[in-house]
């Protein structure tokens, strides 16, 4: 198969690979550049634990081919701490115990990142309907709702 | 037609592991040079927290503070011999095993540390802090830090410990097939408030209230994450979770996980947990085991609760709209 030149922007640096055309984002986040924060869970885009941010949009990196993210500003969870320090929701979703097995917790963590950039402020049910297109099996979901909230909340007193 | 109120109560005993087959684990304990301590297992921590348990079992045994031990699960073809992470047996049989190692493992220490001191290491307690002292004369001391060193570099001791937790087999009375599954029980109760809708089917669970009855909480925090995790998996259990066709052609059933229904954030009953502490007798510190039985006494107290609401008992899981409309249409032919 051909491969292809893609260029984007990872968590701040450039990366510049060429790729198998077809390939998904998320195989070529995990297993060509090695950041392996996205999970592939069903690979069909139902679960939601390959969430990432594409140019300030929650989008899922298994439905996502490579080669239309030339250009792009890609986020994911493991370029979210700064210096050591956790982003306010990873310290938020540890505070409240919003994780246990851990496989949605990347996707929880940028579904969440998404509503909070657009929403400082977010009412419960918001956070429900930015949270509704990920699938966790242990918590129950309260735990995940409540660190988001907590993730708020401390936002707001930062900024205050 | 209209949307009926019910509420159902259930009560559950869970054993902790069992010992059909006798139910054995295994641990080894061992220091590094500078009196860290290391737990080898080939128990898995599933997300449940087993290592985060089996550090502060350790910790506690040996007397130092939890962030001096390393849990290490990696391979269960090279780690000492486990049954598995399975029938809530994790932190109980895992947990002995570890109490085991780390006691053998302490009074090495205690030994190396008394031949440093020149006393009896019966004269020796630990603070919990990383520092070995004399009973009644605690001016006259020794680091963990020092011990392990002089262990490994002077005195050639191997500050170690193993651990074998087996509850043996228990076989069938001949007479009256009575036996002892298990040592070791857990208990729940649940109170379910729902409500029925007499035209489609569809329940909403609106509240659970649940108490667990789990031993001694080792870890409260994460007791109740699992708790409350568990009460929303018995709610889904109860109403959603089958591989089966909800209708009978089997092209109607789910394919694949995609189509395994489960609640969502958006379904969420106001949950309630309630956590009765009674240590168990052989359990490590007290505990018992949380893991599956928190997951059991909702999937009974929604079966009555809707009983309550619509007079039919639903005997099949999980509690569809189809077959609580069989059963209204049975009842009403009746």
């Amino acid at each position: 198969m051909a491969k292809v030149p893609v260029q984007f922007t990872l968590n701040g640096s450039e990366k510049a690979e060429f790729i198998d055309s077809g390939t998904t984002l998320l195989h070529a986040l995990r297993d060509k550049i090695g950041d392996t924060s996205p999970k592939g869970g069903c690979h069909q885009g139902t679960c939601g634990a390959c969430s990432v941010i594409i140019d300030g949009e929650l989008r899922l990196s298994c439905l996502t081919l490579v080669e239309t993210c030339n250009g792009a500003v890609i986020s994911t969870t493991s370029g979210l701490s700064e210096a050591g320090v956790l982003h306010p929701l990873q310290r938020a979703f540890l505070d409240t115990f919003a994780t246990q097995c851990g496989f949605c917790t990347p996707g929880m963590i940028m579904a969440a990142k998404v509503l909070l950039d657009h929403t400082p402020n977010p009412s419960r049910d918001e956070v429900i309907e930015a949270l509704s297109g990920n699938i966790c099996r242990c918590t129950g979901y309260e735990p995940i709702i409540q660190a988001v909230l907590t993730a708020a909340r401390s936002n707001s007193q930062n900024a205050a | 037609m209209a949307i009926r109120r019910g509420r159902g109560v259930a009560a559950i005993n869970y054993p902790t592991g069992m010992n059909l087959g006798g139910d054995p684990t295994q641990a080894l304990v061992h220091s590094t040079p500078t009196g860290n301590f290391m737990v080898t297992l080939s128990s898995v921590d599933l997300g449940q927290g087993m290592k985060q348990i089996m550090a502060q079992i350790c910790a506690e045994t040996i007397g130092v503070p939890t962030d001096r031990v390393v849990v290490d699960t990696a391979d269960t073809d090279t780690g000492p011999h486990c049954m598995g992470t399975f029938a809530s047996r994790g932190t109980h049989r895992a947990g002995n095993a570890v109490i085991q190692a780390a006691r053998e493992a302490r009074q090495v220490m205690l030994e190396v540390a008394a031949e440093e001191l020149e006393v009896n290491a019966s004269d020796l307690e630990t603070d919990g802090q990383g520092n070995i002292l004399v009973k009644g004369a605690p001016q006259k001391s020794i680091s963990i830090f020092d011990v392990a060193l002089s262990a490994h570099f002077k005195r050639g001791r191997s500050i170690s410990g193993r651990g074998m937790f087996l509850i043996p087999r228990s076989y069938p009375e001949k007479e009256t097939g009575a036996m002892k599954p298990s040592t070791c029980y857990a208990h729940a109760c649940t109170v379910a408030e729902v409500e029925v809708d007499d035209e489609t089917g569809e329940v909403t669970v609106l509240t659970v209230k649940n108490v667990f009855e789990i031993g001694r909480a080792l870890n409260p925090k994460m007791v109740e994450q699992q708790l409350v995790g568990g009460s929303w998996m018995g709610i889904s259990h109860a109403l959603y979770e089958t591989t089966e066709p909800y209708y009978p052609n089997r092209d109607h059933g789910g394919t694949d996980f995609n189509q395994y229904l489960m609640p969502g954030p958006g379904d969420l009953a106001e949950t309630e947990i309630i956590v009765l502490e009674r240590p168990s007798a052989d359990g490590p510190y007290g505990a018992k085991g949380p893991g599956e039985m928190c997951a059991n006494p909702q999937i009974p107290a929604v079966a009555n609760a809707v009983f309550d609401a619509v007079g039919v008992r639903i005997d099949t899981l999980p509690i569809t709209p189809e077959r609580i409309l069989r059963a209204l249409k049975a009842q009403a032919a009746n």
